[in-house]
Order: C-alpha cells, then sequence, then structure tokens
C-alpha cells in the first residue's frame, strides 16, 4: 500500500496562444521510508508535478484532472484540506537556501512559528523542540545558533536549517525541490547523506527532484523520468539506469559524462538515427590553421588579484585575494582545465586572461607577450582577435537587440573592416552552419532560441575573429545533460579540426574528465595541483583533490 | 518594402506589448484622447474655423461670449470667446499646440543630455560618475520651477527686451530641460551599472569593440525601457511646468499664448462672472496631463517584467 499516490495528474496553463500542458496524466506511487528520484531536463514538468502535490501552481496553471491521494486523504478534493496538510503532513525544502528563509527573523523564531502554527505546543516547548531539530540537521552549537538571522549561516548550513523547518512539524512525506543545485559538491553530498538518514530515521516518503543522473543514482531507490510532461519510466532506480527500456532514458544515460573513463564524443542517440553525426566544419575554408606546435601559448607567474576597490576602507587587510599566486602554463593545442568550487577564483583567472581584468600582480604571456603591458591600441586588437571567450549564462551573454547575424558579423566586420557585404553574409552562415545552427536564424533575434541554441550562437560569435585561445567559463552548466552532452561534442569538434587550444573552466569534475588533457585544481584562489587528466582521477596527490573526487556524485556507483 | 513592413505589423500583433495594451482600457482611452488632443493641436490651422491670432478676423463685439449651451452663448463659438472676442476652442488649440512643443522640446533635450550623462557616468565610473552624480543630487536640490525662474531670469537680463519673446520659447525649453534632465541621468546610470556588467557587454569587449559602440549599439537600446517610461511622466510634468511658468508670467509672451497663459488671463475674469476664460485651458489641461500619466502608468506595468502577473 502506497503512501502517497498520485493518479492521471494533468496540469495546464492556458497562455495567450496555446495551453501548454506542464503534466499530462501523470501515476507515481510513493512508498514510506523511500526516496524517489523525479528526474528531468528543464520543462519536462518534474517541478510542476511536486509544486501539484501540494497546490502550489501559479495562477494562471490549474490541476486540470486526476488526483492526488496521501494516506487515505484526496488532497485536491477540499482545498482547505491542502492548508492543513501544507507543512504539517508535506515537508518541502527549496532550491535556494538564500531566498528560502526570511533574513528579518531569527532561524529560532522562524521555527516556533511554523511549529506553533501546526502543533498545539507552548513556546517553551517549541523552542526546545526547534533546538532537537537542529541538532538533528547537524547544526552544532544549536542553543547558541538559534538565536542567528539566516545571513549568519552559509549556503549548506541554510540549506540544513531549511530541512529542520520541513521537519519541524513531523511530516510523513518530504519533497526536495532541487535541495542541492546551489551548493558546492562538498556540500551537496553532506545534505544528501542527510535526506537519506532522516528518510530511514523517520521513515518519511521522500520525492528528490532533479536534473542530476549522479544524485539520482546515489541517492534514490526509485526514479520517475520526465518528459514534456509525461512520464516516460518508472521503476528501480538500479534498472532504470542500466537497462533503460525508452530511447529517451537511453538517451538521457548516455548524455552523462561518465567519471571514470574517457570517452572520445557523447553518444546522441536522436542523431545516429539520422545518420549524419559528421559535423560538417564549413569554416574550415577560411580558416587560417596554425600548425600546432607544442609551445606555451599561456604563460601564467604569480598570479593575483585583489578586490579592494572600497572607496572607505582603503586598508589591505580587508581585501579578498581572488586569486593568490597562481603559476599554470597552457600549451598550444590542448585543453586545459580549470576547477574549483564556487569562490576558487576560476572565473577571475579566465577574466584576467582575456584582459578583462587587470591583475594585482604578476604577470600574463601569451604567445610570448606580455598581455598586462600592452599600451598600443593595435596591439592590444592583435591580442583579442586571439583569444576569445565563451560564458556561463546564455541569456545575458548575447545582446537581445541585436540580429543573431548581426551579433556574429560584429566581430568579423570590426577585424576586417574591407569585408564586402556578401563575403560577410557567406561567412556569416558558414559560421552558423558549423555550429549547428540553419541559416534561417541569421534573421531572428536571440530570444526565439533556446539556451543551447544560444550557446552555439556564442560559440560563433567566439570563432568570427579565428581565435587560437577559446576561453570556455562553465560553458554548460546553465543547459540540459543531453545539450550539454550536444555542445561538447560540438566544442571537441572544433578543437580537433580548428586546432584550437581551450582553457575550460567549470566546476563539474566529470565534464571537464571528458574534455581536458591536463587540469588545475583551484581552492580560494590558491592551485592546488596541476597534472594530466588521467594522473588527476586516479592517483591524486593533493587532499583537496581526493575530496572532491570522493564527493563528487557517480552515476558509476548504480552499476557496481 | 510592403512585404517588410507587413512582417513588422505581424510581429507588433504577435507582441505581449500589443495584447497588454488590446486588454487595458485605461491605455486604450488615453492614447486615444492623446491622439485626438495631438491631431487637434498640429493641424489647428485645418481643424478650426478661426485664427486668433490674426486681429481683422477678431471682433471686440463678440468679446465675452459664452459658452453655447448656455443662454447667452452663440452656435459658432461652442466654448465662448475672451476679452477680445477670440473663439476659446480655437485659442485652446492653437495654445496646446504651444505647450506641446515647448514640452516635448524639453523632454527630448533632457532626455540626450540625461541619458547621454548617466550612460557615460555609469560606464565609465571613477571620478567622472562621481562628479556627475553629485551634480545632479545638487540639482534635484533646487526645485524645478525655481531653476526654471532663475535661468528665466538670467536669460532676461542677457538678452535684450525686443529679442526677448522670440527667445522667449526656446529659453522656457531650456529652463525646463535643465530642470529635468537629472531623473533621466540617475535612472540610465543604474541601468547602465546593471548592463554593462552583463556577458553580452564583456564577450563585445572581448572581441575588441571600442567604448563608444559599446555604450551606443549595445548599452543603449537596452536602457532604453525605464528611461522611456519616465520620459512619458516628464512629458507631461514638463507641459505642467511651461504652463506654470506661463501662469507665473515668466513663459511665453501673451501674443503667443500657451494653455499657461491662457490660465493666466482668463484668472483676471474669473471672479467677474466669466468662468469659461480660464476654466476651458485648465481643465484642457487636466485632461492632457492626466491622460499622458495614465498611459506612462500603463507602460510602466507592462515594460516592467517584475509586476507582471
Amino acid at each position: 500500500m502506497s503512501f502517497l499516490k498520485i493518479k492521471n495528474l494533468s496540469v495546464d496553463y492556458p497562455m495567450r496562444k496555446e495551453t501548454v500542458n506542464a503534466a499530462k496524466n501523470v501515476n507515481i506511487q510513493v512508498n514510506k521510508g523511500e526516496i524517489l528520484g523525479l528526474v528531468g531536463e528543464s520543462g519536462s514538468g518534474k517541478s510542476t508535478v511536486g509544486n501539484a502535490i501540494i497546490n502550489l501552481i501559479d495562477a494562471p496553471g490549474k490541476v486540470s484532472s486526476g488526483s492526488v491521494i496521501l494516506g487515505d486523504l484526496s488532497i485536491h478534493e477540499d482545498p482547505t484540506n491542502i492548508i492543513k496538510y501544507r507543512g504539517k503532513k508535506i515537508g518541502l525544502i527549496f532550491q535556494d537556501p538564500q531566498t528560502s528563509l526570511n533574513p528579518i527573523l531569527t532561524i529560532g523564531e522562524q521555527l516556533i512559528e511554523t511549529i506553533q502554527t501546526h502543533l498545539n505546543l507552548t513556546r517553551e516547548q517549541a523552542k526546545n523542540k526547534s533546538v532537537d531539530l537542529l541538532k538533528e540537521v547537524g547544526i552544532k552549537d544549536a542553543e547558541k545558533r538559534f538565536n542567528n538571522y539566516p545571513h549568519q549561516f552559509s549556503g549548506g548550513m541554510r540549506q540544513r536549517v531549511v530541512i529542520s523547518l520541513a521537519l519541524c512539524c513531523e511530516p510523513e512525506l518530504l519533497i526536495a525541490d532541487e535541495p542541492t543545485t546551489a551548493l558546492d559538491v562538498s556540500i551537496q553530498s553532506q545534505i544528501l547523506d542527510l535526506i537519506r538518514r532522516l528518510t530511514k530515521e523517520r521513515n518519511l516518503a521522500v520525492i528528490l527532484i532533479t536534473h542530476d543522473m549522479g544524485v539520482i543514482a546515489e541517492t534514490t531507490d526509485r526514479v520517475a523520468v520526465m518528459k514534456n510532461g509525461n512520464l516516460v519510466e518508472i521503476g528501480n532506480t538500479k534498472d532504470v539506469l542500466t537497462q533503460p527500456k525508452k530511447t529517451y532514458t537511453k538517451s538521457l544515460v548516455s548524455s552523462v559524462p561518465p567519471t571514470n573513463k574517457k570517452i572520445s564524443r557523447f553518444v546522441i542517440i536522436e542523431k545516429e538515427n539520422k545518420n549524419d553525426f559528421q559535423n560538417n566544419i564549413k569554416i574550415l575554408n577560411r580558416w587560417n590553421k596554425r600548425q600546432i606546435t607544442h609551445q606555451n601559448l599561456i604563460e601564467i607567474k604569480n598570479l593575483s588579484k585583489s578586490f579592494d576597490d572600497n572607496f572607505f576602507t582603503e586598508n589591505i587587510k580587508n581585501s579578498v585575494k581572488a586569486v593568490n599566486n597562481v603559476s599554470f602554463e597552457v600549451k598550444e593545442g590542448e585543453a586545459f582545465g580549470l576547477v574549483g568550487e564556487s569562490g576558487s577564483g576560476k572565473s577571475t583567472i579566465a577574466k584576467l586572461i582575456v584582459n578583462l581584468y587587470q591583475p594585482s600582480s604578476g604577470d600574463i604571456f601569451f604567445d610570448n607577450i606580455c598581455v598586462t603591458k600592452i599600451k598600443n591600441k593595435t596591439e592590444m586588437m592583435k591580442f583579442r582577435k586571439q583569444i576569445q571567450m565563451i560564458f556561463q549564462d546564455p541569456y545575458s551573454s548575447l545582446n537581445g537587440r541585436l540580429k543573431v547575424k548581426d551579433i556574429v558579423a560584429e566581430p568579423i566586420r570590426l577585424h576586417n573592416p574591407s569585408i564586402t557585404n556578401s563575403d560577410l553574409n557567406d561567412y556569416i552562415f558558414d559560421l552558423l552552419e558549423s555550429v549547428e545552427l540553419s541559416q534561417k536564424s541569421a534573421e531572428r533575434y536571440p530570444h526565439e532560441f533556446s539556451g543551447g541554441q544560444r550557446q552555439r550562437i556564442s560559440i560563433a560569435r567566439a570563432l568570427a575573429t579565428q581565435p587560437r585561445l577559446l576561453v570556455c567559463d562553465e560553458p554548460t552548466s546553465a543547459l540540459d545533460v543531453s545539450i550539454q552532452a550536444q555542445i561538447l561534442n560540438l566544442l571537441k569538434d572544433l578543437q580537433e579540426q580548428l586546432n584550437l587550444t581551450i582553457l575550460f573552466i567549470s566546476h563539474d569534475l566529470p565534464v571537464v574528465r571528458q574534455m581536458c588533457d591536463r587540469i588545475g585544481v583551484l581552492k580560494d584562489g590558491k592551485l592546488c595541483e596541476v597534472t594530466t587528466t588521467e594522473d588527476l582521477f586516479i592517483k591524486p596527490r593533493h587532499e583537496y583533490t581526493k575530496e572532491l573526487l570522493r564527493l563528487m556524485p557517480k552515476i558509476e556507483s548504480i552499476f557496481e | 518594402m510592403d512585404s517588410n513592413l507587413l512582417n513588422t505589423w505581424e510581429r507588433i500583433k504577435d507582441s505581449d506589448i500589443y495584447h497588454s495594451f488590446i486588454k487595458s482600457p485605461t491605455a486604450i482611452i488615453s492614447s486615444a484622447i492623446l491622439l485626438v488632443i495631438f491631431f487637434c493641436s498640429f493641424f489647428v490651422e485645418f481643424v478650426t474655423p478661426y485664427n486668433p491670432f490674426d486681429p481683422s478676423s477678431l471682433s471686440l463685439m463678440d468679446a465675452f461670449t459664452p459658452p453655447s449651451w448656455t443662454d447667452d452663448g452663440l452656435a459658432k463659438f461652442i466654448l465662448g470667446t475672451d476679452g477680445q472676442g477670440r473663439d476659446m476652442l480655437s485659442t485652446i488649440l492653437y495654445g496646446s499646440r504651444i505647450s506641446l512643443i515647448v514640452g516635448f522640446s524639453a523632454i527630448i533635450f533632457s532626455l540626450i543630455l540625461g541619458v547621454g550623462l548617466g550612460l557615460t557616468a555609469g560606464f565609465f565610473g571613477g571620478k567622472y560618475e562621481m562628479i556627475v552624480m553629485r551634480l545632479t543630487d545638487v540639482q534635484l536640490t533646487v526645485p524645478s520651477i525655481l531653476m526654471a525662474l532663475l535661468v528665466d531670469g538670467i536669460a532676461r537680463g542677457l538678452i535684450s527686451r525686443e529679442m526677448h519673446d522670440e527667445m522667449a520659447i526656446y529659453v522656457l525649453i531650456f529652463a525646463i530641460g535643465i530642470s529635468e534632465w537629472p531623473q533621466f541621468a540617475r535612472v540610465s546610470r543604474a541601468a547602465t551599472l546593471v548592463e554593462k556588467n552583463k556577458d553580452y557587454v564583456s564577450a563585445s569587449t572581448i572581441i575588441g569593440v571600442s567604448n563608444l559602440i559599446i555604450m551606443f549599439k549595445h548599452i543603449l537600446p537596452n536602457i532604453l525601457r525605464p528611461v522611456l517610461v519616465i520620459g512619458t511622466i516628464g512629458l507631461a510634468l514638463a507641459i505642467i511646468a511651461e504652463s506654470t511658468l506661463s501662469f507665473l508670467g515668466v513663459g511665453v509672451p501673451p501674443t503667443t499664448p500657451s494653455l499657461g497663459t491662457l490660465i493666466r488671463l482668463g484668472n483676471d475674469f474669473l471672479f467677474s462672472g466669466e468662468w469659461w476664460i480660464t476654466f476651458f485651458p485648465a481643465i484642457f489641461l487636466v485632461i492632457l496631463a492626466f491622460s499622458i500619466n495614465l498611459l506612462g502608468d500603463w507602460m510602466r506595468d507592462t515594460l516592467n517584467p517584475k509586476l507582471k502577473k
């Protein structure tokens, strides 16, 4: 007998032009004491299902049919039921611990308030209960920290507080919507451990909504795969991941970068059927291809950068060193990875290399020219032409007011002022086709494209100057796994055929393993170790690297 | 060319702004009123049968005719006449043309000045930004009417008496424009600070695009939305400021009366029973400013994604 039964649940969003079916006839059951993973790409309806259970669907959306039965009570029959159940029988954990706590109340106040709303306890009893809860979720000195405000906690600690809030009225069902997406790997594993422990200890039914197959493999007992509002497959996590029955699940599993081996290309299942997986890089005809000489293209010596441009506090004590005495070099033709958690200074290094920031001290050499000392404008343009960058957020990296062709044309015109209009058009078309976009895209605006397509436009723009070095700052972390696989394949194709050098920055170790030849590990602005990819994954030397490797969610764990 | 236009029209019809416009009665009504007012004001020669500034067409016999629906009213003067026998309706429309010209010119002047300073201040930062922003702070401590009076006073001192009437309208535009620019500077600086940290600006920098092109080709179009919204509301303020100054007697001369001048002239007759001479220009001004504000409100709600339901 399942504890939670979702029967034929459909959720519709009537929009101006059409009705969007965010969930279509979804049937899911969850038992007590088990963790059900709800996995899917963005727009698959996984969060919609989670929200529908507690009736948190935003207008104009509505549950159009189906029922949700919790224990022996149908939740949607009577809207007043849900008020009693939300928070009391059903606990919720949201993605962002920054916004799910009220910043002007102490966490103690928030716990007591929630407890007293649902349970008939005095303030003193509620306080004791809250302290116990905080201890249970692993907050040290719970009595002292009880009177702290949310901003006094770190991201991971805050997520623990959110979990204690979700648990404070002894719910029987816990819905966790991407609870670890905003957290670093090391904290993610702690939070997942906590959720697993609580599930066993309290005999909870847990729905874990996530896009991360590694998390699914390591945490859940059963998994439900969703696509476009439909439930594709549901079953034991091991069965679904090792022997997927549906094509979509197969393609999803094959897109996940493996952590234990390096593969040359990701298998894109839809593309294989189309029989044209050889990427046609048209830009090759125009490319001024260089021979790979295996010399240092980038040399970084004792690089430091601190941010202390505060008007009132000019003392050095307060300044934060984002990058602290970092030295490494990138050889021509290789893919060099920079790995680190948030705040490790990896993006700052990228911005220093492309000369968006000036270093506080140290030198950057590009092709044996000291980049930081270029004053001459034509020298600078020459340098700009040779290094291009691809950004993390595909939404803010394109100017929404310009057509795609104007975005791509800008660097071409700037670096070949004499180009004729027809040649320019051909050049743009070649570039777009090289990144697997149609010629028609040239006339459209960026908002008409999906995240993956926008990232392709970004790549086309970066290639337009025919750079030697491509700096990729988390190019796929905002994308779904299947799109990520396509973009990574594209980058690999381009690198091989155009002899590009790539500096690949990511927090995602499996992705870096697939992309890079050598890797540098960063922590708090310092470089821990630099070594070849295979060495790093097989025999890491630095303690921090070992820790990172141990904690990263591994999809392979399910195969063992 | 035709198909191009058609495409653009299709795109407009498909946009969210168009649909929000269709669904908002306030926006439709206020823009309809504004269209009528703008049309009648700018094509006033074709709309009205009288030219109140042509003395030969005036007859003192017609002076102080009340509106047509009252007992003493004449059908040919719908809203009555003033002390010189000028038809009120025609005079108001001629006056509103001057008010609108002054309002638009002043707002465009302050928009160019404010956005230019705000954009460059936000983009370059540093000491330049500090100076510009402190300047706006100083400007904001001086009430705009006082500022306008000051400018007018200085202008009177510099320009000879004969020239003054001719120059009055330019002085007025400058006076109103100079007191409104801090709003534009602040908004565009704030928006620039947000935009310049976005990746598309970094991307252009890395490509090697010059600062000037980044500012005007990339950032400017992206900060225009908030500027447009305060621009509309600023237009209403500018028209009111013009009327206030004219009412105080430092605006346009009585020979080419604007709405404010008409209200001032009519004010003298208010207590002798000829209420319509001041009432109609005043109510016209209220409707004009109110419609612009309503349209501005609607624009703010539509263009601000944070307020979307």
